[in-house]
């Protein structure tokens, strides 16, 4: 649907929408009632286990299985050989990454496994599966795996759009820009070129990676799994295991974060693949070592940037060319994050460079805005330096070079009215902004900016006979979305909160809804829950004009009512909701609403945050002191959890800044597996972070809503990286900044 | 004619043109234009392309009605997360 079909007219009075009521899981997640993916059991269920190669590289000369199938309790063991030999080419990389084929790519790559009567048998029987490696020479790092020498993961290399004599590790190349890069520089008073690395996060969800499959030998399957989208589930385990759509349904449990890591399959076609070998159910569950060597993470990166600014703050040219390894297979970020380095910016001179590597590391996943973060802390921390070298604010420099409504941004396009300005103007009167500060402790800004999604949604809502409503959509509740959409119902019919139910329905019970990502649910979810409202009043607006026998024109919906309405429609009291609901069956049958939408057309997003930060000078630990967040939501449907996504934003870019990081050692071995040695950041580390919500209405939804979920990442790398250049006295080109890290630093500018 | 802005490296596929002109009305007469019109494109929009039509970006919607004087660039393939 175009925007212009819409009913743009925004609402603006609310009753429900703004305030906050108690969350409709939070009973559940408390008293532990709540079922996630591990908690779903079958009769006769099996356990499944998978075999992971221990090596970064190797040729999988063969597998012997048949110890493993020989012991007792052991129903089924799968290899690659147990899948199709040909798959559409768009999942042939995803069942690869499932189930390697003829080479192990990474340590922790699956290899095998097994569907047994329980845990320790499963566990035996994967020490009996006999597999003969040939170790290949491997490659970890982005910068290294482009050298035209490096071992080479994938023989026939990269696109058409790789320029020749690149290793084959390359696999893309993207350009973005306009304008004249040298002219622009030499315009400019102050030039300055630095590189920037950032290390491989996880997303950090708390619930690892789990499913139930259940296959027959009819076809036809079930699956209960932890996913931001069943329906990708269902479409790309149906694709790899030749199953049909409508056979295979797919039901996502409650779901533990996954800030875009639960945005592709990893257990889900082995489960199905064993099921349907050992004609019983299975469940598989990830230890935090699986899920830390063989799921999600993000890129790596290594950055260039070459900036230009005049004596009085305005950026004349801005360059950055990007490397982002994306783990062995193609598809790093580095395309979004090419296209939103500069995306805060009005440039004249603007071009950026990206390259996708792949390297001998799990492949990477969605996180949270994928490729921006990365890309502004390059960015953001250039402009910082140059700033302060030129001794302007770092804010005004920003307002004054800000994109805004007319600006032909840097990956092109011409941006409608935005609210980069507004974020800005309200960091700048914040009190956060003239606080004091302490000896060794830093302040520093930064800008992001992110795209937003619509996409294909399918909601439902029912009125049942007492009055009550239930809306069912398909989008699993990473964010708050039953929170939101039942306050959009509520809003809508006219009826309290506590009236409508909102519950995520499994593939079977809905058309198709793309997966829960690119901040898409409010947004798009929210549309048509509005709309599917809006049909169901109609329809009890209608059957109201039954009842009353005047035409269904003279009535209009109300405060929760059907009243008549006009010159003609006569004296009839209300109707209620509950009052038509009770009488749906005499007047024409249930009474719903539904709508149907590829809500495509959504809004860009940009934000700014503000941090404080102390440097111990003796151990080189960074704390946190402060944190303020300044971005736009259009409208905060549920204020809570709009702060909420702000606040958490911030604390895992604070993670990604300061401690997390993916290290392997130089046998290409993952050295840290496990939350003892991957650090995220807990409670104790952060202060109150403070949400600063400004509501600019998005003309493109009924209510004005704005996604929120993911530019909040965006900015925090570059704000803590410049706050801890000023509190350290150095600048910061490499995340994470551990104590070593920042101690070395310290030192290396004392002894310079 | 419809205007259409490629990304720097697509360019390389057009000859060097950053900006290229086809007969659409729709979303849909677009994609088939451009593949139609600069084979060299096929392999990317193949590979599936964002579009952003007046700053709002678009990616299957064929019937989403572009007018002569649009704004029309091509992007890469928007991935959320």
């Amino acid at each position: 649907m175009a925007l212009d079909d819409r009913d743009t007219a925004t609402k603006l009075d609310f009753k429900v929408v703004g305030t906050r009521p108690p969350r409709p899981d939070g009973i559940d997640k408390v008293t532990g009632r709540a079922r996630f993916g591990a908690d779903m059991t079958a009769p006769g269920m099996l356990t499944g286990r998978v075999l992971r190669s221990p090596h970064p590289h190797a040729r999988i000369r063969s597998i012997d299985a048949s110890k493993a199938e020989a012991l007792p309790g052991v129903k089924a063991v799968v290899t690659r050989a147990d899948f199709p030999a040909e798959v559409p080419e768009d999942v042939a990389d995803v069942l690869d990454n499932c189930m390697a084929g003829d080479k192990a790519l990474y340590d922790g790559h699956a290899v095998a496994a097994v569907a047994a009567n329980s845990a320790a048998v499963a566990r035996k029987a994967l020490k009996l599966i006999e597999v003969d490696y040939e170790p290949l020479p491997h490659v970890t790092d982005v910068d290294a795996a482009m050298a035209p020498d490096a071992p080479v993961l994938h023989e026939a290399g990269g696109d058409e759009t790789v320029p020749e004599g690149h290793s084959r590790n390359v696999m893309s190349r993207v350009q973005f820009g306009h304008g004249d890069i040298d002219a622009g520089l030499a315009q400019a008073d102050r030039v300055i070129e630095r590189s920037y690395r950032t290390a491989a996060t996880h997303q950090g969800y708390i619930e690892p990676h789990a499913c139930l499959a259940s296959a027959g030998p009819d076809g036809q399957a079930d699956l209960w799994c932890c996913t931001q989208g069943q329906y990708m589930v269902r479409d790309t385990c149906a694709a790899i295991l030749g199953l049909s759509q409508g056979q295979l349904r797919v039901t996502a449990s409650e779901i533990g974060g996954g800030f875009g890591g639960k945005t592709t399959v990893f257990l889900e076609p082995v489960a199905l693949a064993l099921s349907r070998k050992a004609g019983r159910p299975v469940k598989m569950v990830m230890s935090r070592a699986e899920v830390l060597r063989a799921s999600g993470p993000t890129s790596s990166s290594s950055v260039d940037v070459r900036l230009g600014m005049t004596r009085d703050g305005r950026i004349t040219a801005g360059f950055a060319e990007l490397r982002y390894q994306g783990g062995a297979y193609p598809g790093s970020p580095v395309d979004m994050g090419s296209m939103s380095a500069f995306a805060p910016y009005d440039l004249e001179n603007v071009r950026t460079v990206g390259w996708d590597v792949v390297t001998n590391r799990p492949k990477a996943a969605a996180y949270r805005a994928p490729g921006a973060p990365m890309a502004a802390f390059a960015v953001e921390s250039a402009i910082d330096e140059l700033s302060k070298e030129l001794g302007l604010d770092p804010l005004d420099v920003r307002l004054k070079n800000a994109a805004r409504e007319g600006t032909k941004a840097s990956y092109g396009p011409t941006f409608p009215a935005i609210g980069l300005e507004a974020t800005l103007e309200a960091a700048r009167a914040h009190p956060h902004w003239s606080a004091p500060l302490g000896e060794n402790q830093g302040r520093g800004v930064a800008c992001g900016f992110w795209f937003n999604f619509g996409g294909n949604t399918c909601v439902s809502l029912n009125v049942a006979p007492d009055g009550t409503v239930t809306l069912s959509e398909g989008n699993p509740d990473i964010g708050g979305s039953r929170a939101s959409m039942t306050m959009m119902a509520a809003e809508e019919l006219g009826i309290p909160y506590d009236r409508v139910r909102t519950v995520i329905t499994d593939t079977g019970s809905l058309g198709v809804n793309d997966v829960t990502d690119g901040s898409r649910v409010t947004f798009a979810v929210g549309l048509a829950t509005i709309e599917a409202a809006r049909a169901a009043k109609r329809e009890m607006c209608r059957r109201a004009a039954m009842i009353w026998g005047i035409d269904e024109e003279a009535v209009v919906w109300e405060d929760g009512a059907a009243r008549p309405s006009g010159p003609n429609a006569g004296e009839h009291p209300p109707m209620s909701l509950a009052e038509i609901a009770a009488i749906a069956p005499n007047t024409g049958g249930p009474i719903a609403g539904h709508h149907e939408v590829n809500a495509e057309g959504a809004g860009v997003s940009f934000a700014t945050h503000m941090v404080d930060t102390e440097v111990d000078r003796d151990t080189g630990a960074v704390k946190i002191l402060r944190y303020t967040v300044f971005q736009d939501a259009g409208k905060a449907v549920h204020p809570d959890y709009v702060e909420g996504q702000f606040q958490g934003g911030a604390a895992q870019g604070i993670g990604w800044a300061l401690n997390e990081e993916y290290i392997y050692g130089d046998d290409g071995v993952l050295q840290n597996p496990g939350f003892l040695d991957y650090r995220v950041p807990v409670a104790s580390d952060l202060p109150m972070i403070e949400p600063v919500i400004l509501e600019i209405p998005n003309p493109g939804h009924p209510y004005g809503v704005r996604g929120v979920g993911e530019t909040s990442i965006v900015p925090p790398l570059a704000a803590i990286a410049n706050a801890v250049s000023a509190a350290a006295g150095v600048r910061m080109t490499q995340l994470p900044m551990s104590p070593p890290r920042v101690l070395a630093a310290i030192h290396g500018a004392d002894d310079g | 004619m419809v205007k259409v802005r490629l990304w720097g490296s697509l360019a390389e596929m057009t000859d060097g043109r950053t900006e290229v002109e086809v007969e659409a009305g729709t979303l849909r007469e677009l994609l088939d234009a451009l593949a139609r019109d600069h084979p060299g494109l096929k392999p990317q929009l193949d590979r599936g392309v964002s579009v952003s039509i007046d700053g709002r970006v678009y990616n299957d919607a064929w019937f989403t009605p572009i007018a002569p004087d649009s704004e029309v660039v091509l992007l890469r393939r928007l991935k959320g997360g």
